[in-house]
């Protein structure tokens, strides 16, 4: 998947993903997607609740290796 | 969005690995957008102090309890396995290992992330501290009014 932005969280654990995810998300216009890659498997149940929660898109998640990539659509 | 969502923790201890946690919740809900204020009250005032205090206004008494327990986000010990300090430095490591941000970190990020820092007023009396003698992330001091009245609108209230 394309994205318009990319964080890369490896190695770092809770909360920083989520963190690092919401600064980022701050910085993009609606409809933008950013890709986040982590190795916390916690990231898998973490970004749908963050997603939930904010109300942006939790578009998918893929396992690559360790890493998990994911892939999220700002809302508003 | 509507109005966000408002957490309260409230941080008694000045244990190394309770003010972790605490911040851990408080960045976390930050991250979602939730107005967050973290009441520091008791021992909690601990974790906030500036590295170094004047003497200022302090009694005897007040001032011998702060030479005891100095606290500031660097120096706090691990509320369990501290052995003098190794076992704290030993904690610090590990951390540091798995690039976990240090308490210090912590507190920047959640003050960046518009965390509200509040001060109790009543433990600065007794602890004859002032407001100068904390970090400046910290802008308010209160009572337990103010935080009784966030907290009966919150969704998340902790005691730490």
């Amino acid at each position: 998947m394309e994205a318009d932005k990319k964080v890369d969280c490896v190695g770092l654990y809770c909360p920083m993903p989520i963190v690092k995810t919401a600064q980022a998300i701050k910085e993009m216009l609606p409809g933008q997607v950013l890709e986040v890659i982590a190795d916390d498997k916690g990231i898998k149940s973490d970004m749908p609740a963050w997603c939930d929660k904010t109300g942006n898109e939790c578009l998918s998640m893929e396992d690559a290796g360790d890493e998990v990539k994911v892939y999220v659509r700002k809302s508003q | 969005m509507s109005e966000p969502e408002k957490m309260t923790i409230i941080v008694f201890s000045d244990d190394l690995d309770r003010a972790l946690a605490a911040f851990n919740l408080a960045n976390t809900g930050a991250s979602f957008g939730m107005d967050v204020t973290m009441f520091f009250t008791f021992w909690g005032l601990g974790v906030i102090k500036k590295e170094r205090v004047e003497r200022g206004e302090k009694g005897f008494m007040q001032w011998m309890m702060g030479l005891m327990k100095r606290g500031s986000a660097k120096r706090l010990k691990m509320s369990q396995m501290n052995m003098m300090g190794a076992g704290t430095g030993m904690m610090k490591s590990l951390m540091k290992t798995y690039k976990m941000p240090s308490l210090p970190e912590m507190i920047s990020l959640a003050k960046e992330q518009g965390v509200r820092f509040v001060a109790c007023t009543t433990s600065m009396a007794l602890m004859g501290l002032a407001e100068d003698d904390f970090i400046d992330e910290v802008e308010e001091v209160a009572g337990a009014a103010t935080y009784l009245g966030i907290a009966s609108e919150g969704k998340v209230n902790l005691f730490i």
